[in-house]
């Protein structure tokens, strides 16, 4: 029989484009504090540190060693799970097996990025694809020729993008944490330069500094150290061929169809509106928002443009799509995907404060969208049945 | 541990200086194939996700572990790289069969150092403000490290180059070892030197290869093959990072994942119990302090142990049988590569450099410099 686990305590800093203020071990040091605060436990009390980052995004070799001075991980088990954008996922999951494997009581996972003390923000995601073979064009090239198939595919106007990115405004202005507030207008939006059509710089994630820590424990230890654990109940990893061919030359993601697929057959959720009640998702530019959510099947393929117009994906909509105003407003990128889980947890337990979407939320997903199009997907629930 | 977790196969590649015929896929492929054919399980239907232990500087390629999604079968499923020793990826794949969401998952490791300028690697693992600049890399820490040991227990540089004497005439009964052969203690201190007290012969050599294992639950185990070989204890930690906070002299981090270790499996007098030990030494005097933090003898006492002849082939306690990592193991693949030398010593099917009777062995891998994080897993027959 599978294991439990559940997060008892979630933290992280506040985001922002440079903190000259820290460096990279303090800034993490300021996620973990704020996670073992939340957990009202002492570094004393955490069994194992799990660690995650982009590895080459800040120039350090083997940096789960050097951030044991702000994890706290001396004298304690661990390491470090890297898998490029789905890294913050990944070390959820990690931390997830720990905790559930019988064998730690609880478990620390800390993912963070510094953008700010990165050389050139896109080296790294160059060196993503097969050096023999493949055409360099960054993440830019992938998602504005997404977004463009998908115009053309549903019949989605630039608008329906700019009221998405409104509405992700709207909800970052209300988090505290985010990294971009901007208080924007559509006519901000509309006029925001272009990067490469239809891909506008406000469609496009930032490159923040930020870290993220959450607090994971066993099934017999997390209702002894907080009154409202939220359980991990299922998770799901799927990988694609490298630099995801498929994403370029059709209009599927089959890694975001077969992870939601899994995590919806084997939990019973058959009208995934009506039994989730809030996602955040990885999406790393405004129009993903638009096809992730229709290839995690919150709505008929092709509508998530008209979901948007009705609001549907708002704080006080049926189905809110990332309250926290997501990836296009926060984007650490090893981190971004811890993130989610950890608003995502937040949503569930009812203490994300402004930002807490007016409908009731009893069951969470949240993804990690990674380098070569893979997907991760964990299935948060209030109660275990 | 709440149920029993067995390595059900092992393969792995020759260690060679380069591999330029291959690229890490290819690598890969070799030890997932003959995997697959040695244990007769279809990577579709037997095998539930894959750990893999790489990482992006030393693959010289960010996101390094998507080059090995389709020859690992991770197609459509689940594969994770452990950034660190390969011994933490055999780990994380225990973790993940023990939390009872996975019954069999596949641990894979690959490294090409002869692609890579290591020590320029290394110095990316020292913090940028203070250390980078001083230009020290794996070599020059160890140095240190080696000088505060040698120093403070009155090891001899005759006693390390005991352990390489030892390793590298081992390894002529290890078919995959890269480096095998007879020298003697004097060859090994007229090598050049590199950072004093290191000496070339001291580490270990450039090499690329990939080794990979499949772990089950006991039930499916019991199905897979009639000698499983079973995980009986497992521990981890990490020491402090900046070198002067701790007594490089003592590998505290050590001791403490072995007494995990030794904890889970029951063991009191790891001297006594364990059968034969495979342990990460990139250095030669590492193989003398980790047999103190291991607790095969007292603090100080490695030197004397080797002297003894204890931990060589036909002593009291065996180590290395197959050379180890200075008869050539890449970083990574060494863990990895560790784990599966035991897992065959207690199927006995070690071959020429099997320890008669072995059936409890010890496993070991470092990761970070001066072994800042280290790993022991016990194993069984």
């Amino acid at each position: 029989m599978a294991g439990r686990a559940a997060i008892v305590g979630v933290g992280q800093t506040y985001h922002r484009s440079k903190r000259p203020d820290v460096n990279q071990i303090e800034m993490i040091n300021e996620a973990v504090r704020a996670a073992l605060e939340d957990a009202q436990l002492t570094p004393k009390e955490i069994d194992c540190v799990l660690f995650g980052n982009m590895e080459q995004a800040e120039g350090s070799y083997l940096m789960d060693c050097w951030a044991t001075e702000g994890t706290g991980a001396y004298l304690k088990e661990g390491c470090k799970v890297h898998t490029g954008g789905t890294t913050g996922a990944s070390v959820a999951e990690a931390a997830a097996h720990h905790a559930a494997s019988g064998l730690f009581d609880t478990v620390l996972a800390v993912t963070y990025e510094k953008q700010d003390e990165t050389p050139a923000g896109m080296g790294p995601l160059a060196l993503v694809q097969d050096y023999l073979w493949a055409i360099h064009t960054g993440a830019f090239g992938w998602f504005a020729r997404m977004g463009r198939k998908y115009m053309l595919e549903t019949g989605c106007q630039e608008e329906h993008a700019a009221i998405t990115r409104l509405k992700s405004d709207r909800c970052a202005c209300k988090n505290p944490h985010a990294h971009l507030r901007l208080n924007l207008t559509m006519q901000d939006v509309l006029n925001s330069r272009m990067l490469l059509y239809p891909l506008r710089l406000l469609y496009m994630c930032p490159t923040t500094a930020g870290a993220c820590a959450l607090v994971f424990a066993s099934e017999e230890r997390a209702p002894k150290i907080t009154k409202k654990p939220v359980w991990v109940k299922d998770w799901e990893t799927v990988h694609y061929e490298m630099v995801g061919y498929e994403a370029y030359f059709t209009s599927r993601m089959t890694s975001m169809e077969t992870a939601a697929n899994r995590i919806y057959h084997r939990n019973g959720i058959t009208n995934v509106r009506r039994d989730i009640q809030c996602a955040e998702i990885y999406e790393p530019s405004t129009w993903s928002e638009l096809q992730f959510s229709e290839w995690f099947h919150f709505c008929e393929k092709g509508e998530a443009w008209r979901m948007a117009e009705k609001g549907v994906s708002d704080l006080e909509g049926e189905f809110p799509i990332n309250p926290s105003g997501g990836v296009v407003c926060t984007n650490p990128i090893g981190c971004t995907a811890m993130v989610r889980v950890a608003e995502a947890a937040l949503q569930i337990r009812g203490d994300a404060g402004e930002h807490q979407v007016t409908r009731d939320v009893k069951r969470a997903v949240a993804t990690g969208f990674g380098g070569s199009f893979w997907t991760e997907m964990l299935l948060l629930q209030r109660s275990w049945d | 541990m709440n149920q029993r977790v067995a390595i059900v196969g092992v393969a792995q590649t020759r260690y060679q200086s380069s591999r330029d015929d291959a690229r890490v896929f290819e690598l890969t492929f070799e030890v997932v194939e003959r995997l697959l054919d040695e244990t007769g399980l279809s990577i579709w239907k037997d095998i539930n996700a894959v750990v893999s232990s790489g990482d992006d500087y030393v693959d010289g390629k960010g996101i390094s572990n998507d080059q090995i999604t389709e020859v690992v079968g991770a197609q459509y499923r689940a594969e994770h790289k452990v950034a660190a020793d390969g011994a933490f990826a055999v780990r994380y794949a225990l973790l993940q069969v023990l939390s009872g969401h996975h019954d069999a998952v596949m641990v894979t490791a690959h490294c090409k150092e002869s692609m890579i300028d290591q020590n320029l690697i290394n110095n990316l693992a020292f913090d940028p403000l203070y250390q980078r600049y001083l230009g020290f890399d794996l070599v020059s820490a160890a140095a240190l490290q080696a000088q505060r040991y040698m120093h403070k227990y009155g090891i001899t540089p005759e006693q390390c180059a005991k352990v390489v004497v030892k390793s590298l005439k081992n390894a002529k009964n290890n078919p995959y070892a890269q480096v095998a052969q007879d020298i003697t203690i004097e060859e090994v201190l007229r090598s050049p030197l590199l950072a004093d007290p290191i000496r070339t012969l001291d580490c270990k050599p450039v090499s690329d290869g990939a080794c990979a294992l499949i772990l089950a639950s006991e039930q499916k185990a019991k199905r897979i093959t009639d000698k499983p070989v079973w995980i009986k204890g497992i521990g981890s930690c990490y020491d402090a990072f900046y070198l002067g906070d701790r007594d490089l002299a003592d590998c505290d981090s050590l001791v403490v994942a072995a007494q995990r270790a030794y904890k889970m499996a029951g063991i009191n007098n790891p001297r006594n119990e364990i059968d034969v030990a495979e342990i990460s030494g990139e250095f030669s005097y590492q193989e003398l302090l980790w047999y103190e933090g291991l607790g095969l003898c007292g603090r100080g006492e490695g030197g004397k142990l080797i002297d003894q002849g204890v931990t060589k082939m036909g002593g009291e306690l065996p180590v290395n049988p197959s050379g180890g990592l200075l008869s050539g193991c890449p970083h990574h693949v060494a863990g990895v590569a560790r784990v599966a030398e035991v897992a065959l010593q207690m199927r006995g099917e070690a071959g020429a450099r099997q320890v008669p009777g072995a059936k409890t062995g010890l496993a070991h891998g470092i990761t970070g410099p001066c072994g800042q994080l280290q790993c022991v897993i016990i194993l069984g027959s």
